[in-house]
């Protein structure tokens, strides 16, 4: 299977032969950073597009179809308008914490980009303690969040953001237990190892505590993103629009922005601890079925699975009413917490076994 | 007892859980029901009961059922429609007679609501499905529905007040209508 270390072996190389080694490095960041910011966009222009086009779908629509064909112009012609859209100022509001909100949550976003294995070899760095990093990264979302809620000087930015505070900490339990689940079968944090170790199975299909753990993490990932049923934060029949009710512009962008791409980056994390990552489906004895699978390019690997999870996402989305707070804090204590607790012991008692 | 209880619970939840996620997939790969209007147009079928556009239809001869009794005026909950009458001499009786002049109906004032042709004994106006109104003066707006130079119909009125409901004029004066209001775009 190709793998993209040769590629960035080559421009290593090449740079390192026509300038000096600080040089080189300097210029190897610029070049991650701006292919990290570049895949975000991208990445989120994609993820709107297809939102829109399968919720038409589930309501008997079609969906956004005038911007080029089949509307596929649709998320950029929406960028473009964002960018021209005015800043409004808040009266009274808290200005400095007011316009870092909107930054703490799209860095945070941002920042899991870099541990995220792409594909073969297309890693930007790879933590011994990825998970670990993934987990704590993109919590800071909700920092930006409650700073949003309190900055704002509004009554529905503030219970949007309590709301939010109260279920992204809940879920973040839930969420932590299910993939320390999958840490302690598979006796690594690091990304890059976790996913070497699926290459002939994907955890999932090895174990039924892991197929719990996913489902669980699951439901919690699906809360912490701040939509679906989960939308309590931004309940807009209640609370106009949450936590980002004041925010215009491109300012309101970067939330928009971080809550699609909190949805990929949730369902990359199921992907890489239990779908295999960038790993082909293996099925142990079909040799033929498995030199076939390995000719499929391990980035289509990684984004057809991630793509599956949204569309899970998305289908869960569109099939249930929104929860209310308390049924919302009651199944993640009563029922989630349990349940991955549960869960961590009986893949301790596999892993010993 | 009770960890059984909330077990079942959780099992139940997820299945129904399940059902709701099933349905709401059969509705995603059912026909999509959205018409796509500039690109559908002559070809979508509007309902029979549709009221988009008010005429008065005309026979081949010019002749339109108008009695000009202006039963439709006077229901018009807006003003909408002002019937002119005149009097003529009845060339058969050598009577005067009461006959339209001008019925002037204001397209822009128009709420749609279908008491006019409710109201009409003798069925002389119906609704038709032209619908594409946009034009760019106000005055284009201000229709005369009889035809310059028609006559009322020959002395047999119809048989039965027609109703909203059904559409019992011929089908001649829609095509008149519409291209009355079609030089919108000159």
């Amino acid at each position: 299977m190709w793998s993209f270390t040769q590629l960035t072996h080559w421009i290593d190389t090449s740079l390192h032969s026509c300038m000096s080694a600080d040089w080189a490095l300097f210029v190897e960041f610029v070049l991650i950073g701006v292919a990290v910011l570049a895949a975000y966009a991208l990445i989120a222009l994609f993820l709107i597009y297809a939102e829109r086009k399968i919720c038409g779908f589930f309501q008997c629509r079609l969906g956004p179809n005038r911007v080029g064909k089949w509307g596929i112009f649709q998320s950029v012609a929406d960028m473009i308008k964002i960018l021209l859209k005015e800043l409004v100022h808040i009266n009274r509001s808290d200005k400095v914490l007011f316009r870092a909100a909107s930054f703490f949550v799209i860095i945070g976003s941002v920042c899991t980009f870099g541990a995220l294995p792409f594909a073969k070899g297309l890693q930007a760095i790879d933590f011994n303690v990825g998970v670990f990093y993934l987990m704590a990264v993109s919590s800071l979302g909700v920092v930006g969040i409650l700073l949003a809620g309190w900055s704002s000087n509004s009554k529905y930015t503030m219970i949007g953001a309590l709301r939010s505070g109260a279920q992204l900490i809940s879920y973040e339990i839930s969420a932590g237990l299910s993939l320390m689940t999958i840490v302690v079968y598979c006796g690594s944090m690091q990304l890059s190892e976790i996913v070497a170790q699926q290459a002939d199975g994907w955890f999932i299909f090895r174990s039924v505590p892991a197929v719990i753990a996913f489902v669980v993490y699951l439901i919690a990932g699906h809360a912490e993103t701040n939509r679906g049923p989960f939308d309590m934060p931004e309940a807009e029949s209640e609370l106009t629009a949450g936590y980002h009710t004041e925010y215009s512009g491109i300012q309101f962008g970067f939330f928009y922005l971080a809550e699609y791409l909190n949805m990929f980056i949730i369902a990359a994390i199921a992907t890489t601890m239990f779908l295999g990552g960038w790993q082909p489906l293996h099925v142990p004895g079909w040799e033929g079925f498995n030199r076939v699978m390995d000719y499929i390019p391990s980035v289509i690997w990684f984004f057809g699975k991630t793509f599956v999870c949204i569309f899970l996402a998305l289908w869960v989305r569109w099939s249930f009413p929104r929860l209310r707070i308390d049924q919302l804090l009651g199944l993640e204590w009563k029922v989630l917490m349990p349940i991955s607790l549960v869960n961590l012991m009986l893949m301790s008692v596999v892993v010993i076994w | 007892m009770k960890l059984i209880n909330y077990c079942k619970n959780i099992c139940l939840g997820i299945w129904h859980l399940m059902q709701g996620m099933y349905i709401t997939l059969l509705n995603m790969c059912r026909p999509k029901v959205t018409e796509q209007y500039p690109e559908n147009r002559g070809k979508y079928e509007y309902g029979e009961r549709f009221r988009a556009l008010l005429t008065m239809p005309h026979d081949a001869e010019n002749h339109h059922k108008c009695i000009a009794c202006g039963m439709c005026m006077n229901s018009c909950p807006n003003g909408t429609i002002q019937v002119i009458a005149k009097t003529e001499t009845d060339p058969a009786t050598g009577k005067p007679k009461r006959v339209l002049d001008k019925h002037l109906y204001n397209l822009g004032s128009c709420i749609f609501c279908g008491l006019c042709v409710a109201a009409c004994p003798t069925g002389a106006i119906r609704f038709t499905n032209h619908f594409e109104h946009a034009v760019f003066t106000k005055e284009r707006l201000l229709l005369q529905l009889n035809r310059p130079g028609s006559s009322q119909q020959a002395a047999k009125p119809a048989p039965a007040p027609a109703s909203a409901l059904s559409p019992a004029a011929p089908a001649s004066g829609e095509k008149a209508a519409a291209d009355r209001v079609e030089p919108k775009n000159a």
